[in-house]
């Protein structure tokens, strides 16, 4: 029997998008959207054991065999993000019920579901897909929905916020669409592994270099890569919490993979040793990492906080790239997960606190967290798990990516690492002292914890996180398999 | 001098490039920006269409007496593209009309001084 659950992956939530915006009011949206997003992830993780067991699957869209029809190739790789993003969308939807009713007009409801899934839909397919052109499709299918996401928040700045974005976002797009053109018109082709056997014929061509640069700052702007992340803070700030949660756990990870694909799957290995990419990765990781943090530290919008924290995340994911070697490669897909672990139960837990309070500024918020143990439990173990304690899923990534930096005897970077854990204790640490230490501010009313349906989803990824960061079986198992398939070395 | 001349249509995509790109980060007002995107995406839908067209090429529909044909694919690509440009001009529209709903202007500028003087 063929195999077609890649291609229910996208299809399903696809269809679902239209069907869910003209449902009635009330609670019907919310729960097609969330038997959806778990019949991806069902699905998902049977498309994993799949091709973990059984080898890469290969599927011609429409009959049409690859090269003349589009082609979803599924390896490791793509079956690993695949489970990332449907998983956290999986997660994410029981947590939207109540959030979103709080924080997005009743009215808007169905289509606030309708953006998720076609966000889903989009997402998904830059997972399954194996045609560069696709990818571009589906990334402008997420990115757009995305944009719409943002815009439905509270405050007017999410307007502002979301034009931002779209405009930075649609110039990456285009970016990456001139890039794609450039390789087009040396390849003749589009099929990522077609291109990438009809490359190296062609690489002395400096066509095929500038395309490589275009596609390179295209993504990068997308993945928001220091110096290019200035659209992520208001993004993530002003968007209602729950789209904030969902994407900043999948769509900037999703461009990570679209990224580690180019680099090391359509490109031949050794190309980007000849072009400065890997000193850029690297440079761009260690300032990103190294300022944003610094930048989390001072601010007084508690999201804001965590959306700086999740540049100078990225900035980890930039070394690993950066090192090119299947230890790089392994850590940076490694920290990929367990940052959408940590980053999903934090933005969780601070959208339990803004259901209640409505508020997140750190001076309006003194003391909550005596008032909501398990929100505030929550948010101390995701807190240490971005810092990198043993025990926690965080420390796995960081012990990965200073494995792979020593290694390489890049001493520069390993103190970088370490330093931007220290700065993460830092910022935490204020978050911390804000929520349990200072006295609570009198506002006259009496803040209770927060209901068990958002708390729920918040603390199983809390406890993803800590489960993960004692047995890492089956993200490092994957995390290598995946580097291998990127890296073309055997584990 | 050959250079330059057989490469025209490069020349423009490249021009186009540069003032769409130009015009998106030098303009204060929203509209301009979108318009000045615009700019940008029609150049690289220029540079497309340019690399499908073969020299003495009919357009690609199957005819009696034709031998040669442009590429088509490079045209799909480019429509698909032109949607996605369409849809993206549409929100960008409609993001504005919220902007000016609830600032009263659609001057960067100005956006940004009401959002700090609170």
């Amino acid at each position: 029997m063929e195999n077609h659950i890649s291609l229910l992956l996208v299809v399903a939530p696809l269809i679902a998008a239209p069907v869910v915006a003209v449902l009635p009011r009330g609670r019907w949206p919310w729960a097609v959207a969330f038997f959806v997003a778990a019949l991806c992830a069902a699905l998902a993780g049977m498309q994993l054991w799949t091709v973990v067991h059984e080898g890469a699957i290969s599927y011609e869209l429409g009959g049409w065999a690859p090269l003349w029809g589009i082609e979803y190739r599924i390896d490791a790789v793509n079956a690993y993000m695949a489970l990332i993003v449907a998983a956290i969308a999986a997660i994410t939807l029981p947590y939207a019920l109540l959030s979103s009713e709080r924080e997005i007009p009743g009215e808007k409801i169905p289509l606030f579901y309708s953006a998720m899934l076609l966000c889903l839909a989009g997402l998904l397919g830059i997972t399954q897909t194996g045609d560069i052109f696709n990818a571009f499709v589906f990334l402008e299918i997420s990115s757009l929905s995305s944009y719409a996401l943002i815009s439905l928040g509270k405050k007017r700045q999410a307007f502002t916020a979301a034009y931002q974005y779209l405009i930075m976002g649609t110039i990456g797009a285009t970016f990456y669409l001139i890039g794609v053109g450039l390789i087009y018109s040396q390849t003749g082709s589009l099929n990522m592994q077609d291109v990438a056997t009809i490359l190296p014929g062609v690489l002395h061509l400096k066509t095929v270099e500038t395309g490589f640069a275009f596609i390179m700052i295209g993504i990068a702007l997308k993945l928001a890569l220091f110096p290019l992340h200035l659209w992520l803070p208001n993004a993530y700030t002003y968007a209602p919490s729950v789209v904030t949660v969902f994407l900043a756990a999948t769509a900037t990870k999703v461009a990570i993979y679209l990224m580690l694909r180019i680099f090391f799957t359509v490109f031949p290995s050794g190309f980007a040793m000849g072009t400065p990419a890997e000193e850029v990765f690297i440079a761009a990781g260690i300032a990103g990492i190294i300022i944003a943090s610094i930048y989390a530290i001072y601010q007084a919008d508690v999201k804001r906080l965590l959306a700086y924290s999740s540049v100078a995340q990225i900035g980890y994911m930039a070394l690993g790239i950066g090192f090119a070697s299947a230890a790089g490669i392994t850590a940076a897909l490694i920290h990929l997960f367990n940052h959408a672990l940590m980053k999903g139960a934090l933005f969780m837990a601070i959208g339990a606190i803004i259901y209640r309070v409505d508020v997140c500024r750190m001076d309006q918020i003194h003391g909550l967290g005596r008032a909501m143990p398990w929100t505030f439990g929550a948010i101390v173990i995701g807190g240490l798990s971005l810092v990198g304690v043993p025990g926690t899923a965080g420390f796995i990534s960081k012990w990965y990516l200073v494995t792979a930096a020593l290694e390489q005897a890049a001493w520069i970077s390993v103190a970088v690492i370490l330093f931007g854990s220290l700065l993460a204790v830092v910022y935490i640490g204020k978050l911390i002292e804000a929520l349990y230490f200072k006295p609570i501010t009198d506002t006259g009313k009496v803040v209770s914890e927060a209901p068990v349906l958002l708390l729920v989803p918040t603390w199983a990824l809390v406890l993803a996180n800590l489960y993960f960061g004692l047995d890492t079986t089956l993200t490092v198992g994957v995390a290598e398999k995946a580097a291998a398939v990127l890296g073309g070395v055997k584990p | 001098m050959d250079f330059f001349i057989g490469h025209y249509n490069y020349w423009i995509v490249i021009f186009l490039m540069m003032v769409g790109l130009y015009t998106v980060i030098s303009r204060g007002n929203l509209i301009k920006k979108i318009i000045g995107l615009n700019i940008f995406q029609v150049s690289v839908f220029f540079l497309y269409i340019s690399l499908g067209t073969v020299e003495g090429g009919a357009a690609p529909i199957i005819a009696e007496g034709v031998e040669v044909y442009s590429n088509p694919l490079p045209h799909v690509l480019i429509l698909t593209a032109i949607v996605v440009g369409v849809a993206t001009t549409a929100l960008a529209l409609a993001l504005v009309v919220r902007i000016k709903e609830s600032y009263g202007t659609i001057e960067e500028d100005e956006i940004h001084n009401l959002d700090h003087s609170l």
